[in-house]
């Protein structure tokens, strides 16, 4: 039980120590007009990569659940249609839901 | 049936209030007085409405996480601790999955951190948008996860971009501990898995991600960071994957911008 809140603890202050040491780099470093473009990308290259090991990343092996595949490409044409984010997140929970449903 | 302001949200009005309410703490604006100063209240409307629905996502998210660490063997307090002093989801489900798995709490640490690793990148469009200084930092170091840095990142001026950003950041703790709490209390009583719920992860960093697709350059570091994700994944350890792709933006920044620069700038 203490190595699990010890665990918990010093994972919970490290993640925050990354937060703030990314918050704290030099203010002549972010006025760079590549550190600002890298900035502007860095989100697009990690949402990416979050999606595609939501999608495909079993623990280090590779999955496909196609009633996922099928909620992420209904929010995906929910998105292709201007929804917003709550809108995608209902309609992706919902068609998942009944797809494993119907197909159990 | 839908409303339709500027961003054209579709939600049916009753809910639409019910999720303005649920967010009055973070928000000033009100419906009535966007007709006076249409441009700024109205984006600061649309902001709020998309930051509710991150909330609501955050919500459900946590009840699947809170269940999960429940599930695990974590107890009420530690998985509260997890979502209210870690407060980065992906870390979360990291540490819970490897210890809950056998892993070591070496690893389970490991993978926690190689995940939270993203949240210091985002640091630098963040401090940006921000431009916090002393205790502020601090303080808003604890709310730069994707939701706030994507719904930051995402508005044109930086002004709408700092109300973004506290706005989707507190609305997304708020309702993330709590779904964390309510979800450790069902614990085993709940299946996330047939409510679809596997599914709200990837399909809200998509949609975090969509707005963001409109720039030429954005689509080719997507597209190579989809590769680079992909091809780790039996490779590389938990959280490596991302990081990874972290290389293809900084590589993709540090190119020089071609003829026209100014489609490259936010």
């Amino acid at each position: 039980m203490i190595t699990v809140w010890a665990t918990v603890l010093v994972a919970s202050l490290g993640c925050y120590g990354l937060k703030l040491a990314g918050v704290s780099l030099p203010g002549p470093l972010l006025k760079h007009p590549r550190v600002q473009r890298t900035a502007g990308l860095l989100p697009v290259a990690m949402l990416t990569a979050l999606v595609v090991t939501d999608l495909f990343d079993a623990n280090g092996r590779y999955t496909a659940d196609w009633h996922t595949f099928a909620g992420v490409g209904a929010g995906a044409v929910a998105l292709r249609f201007g929804r917003s984010p709550v809108v995608v997140f209902l309609v992706a929970i919902a068609t998942t839901a009944v797809t494993r449903l119907v197909t159990l | 049936m839908s409303l339709r302001i500027i961003l054209a949200i579709g939600l049916p009005a009753t809910l639409r209030n019910v999720l303005l309410v649920s967010t009055a703490t973070t928000s000033s604006s009100r419906t009535g007085a966007a007709a006076t100063r249409p441009a700024p209240l109205a984006a600061r409307a649309a902001i709020t409405r998309a930051a509710a629905g991150i909330g609501l996502y955050a919500g459900a998210f946590g009840i699947t996480f809170g269940a999960l660490a429940a599930r695990s063997g974590f107890s009420l307090t530690q998985a509260v601790a997890l979502s209210a002093v870690m407060y980065t989801g992906a870390s979360q489900f990291a540490l819970v999955g490897v210890l809950a798995a056998g892993g070591s709490h070496l690893a389970g640490l490991s993978a926690a951190l190689l995940l939270g690793l993203r949240n210091a990148f985002y640091g630098v469009p963040v401090t940006r948008i921000l431009r916090p200084r002393g205790w502020r930092r601090m303080w808003a170091a604890h709310f730069v996860v994707d939701e706030s840095t994507a719904m930051a990142v995402a508005q044109p001026a930086p002004r709408a971009g700092r109300y973004a950003f506290w706005a989707t950041g507190i609305t997304l703790y708020a309702l993330w501990t709590l779904g964390t709490f309510a979800g450790a209390l069902i614990g085993s009583g709940i299946d996330t898995s047939a409510l679809g719920l596997d599914a709200a992860a990837p399909a809200i960093f998509l949609a975090l991600l969509w707005p963001q697709l409109s720039r030429e350059r954005a689509r080719a570091v997507a597209l190579g960071a989809a590769v680079v994700a992909l091809g780790l994944i039996p490779l590389a350890p938990a959280g490596l994957p991302i990081i990874a792709a972290a290389a293809v933006a900084i590589l993709a920044g540090l190119l020089p911008a071609r003829r026209r620069p100014e489609t490259e700038s936010q």
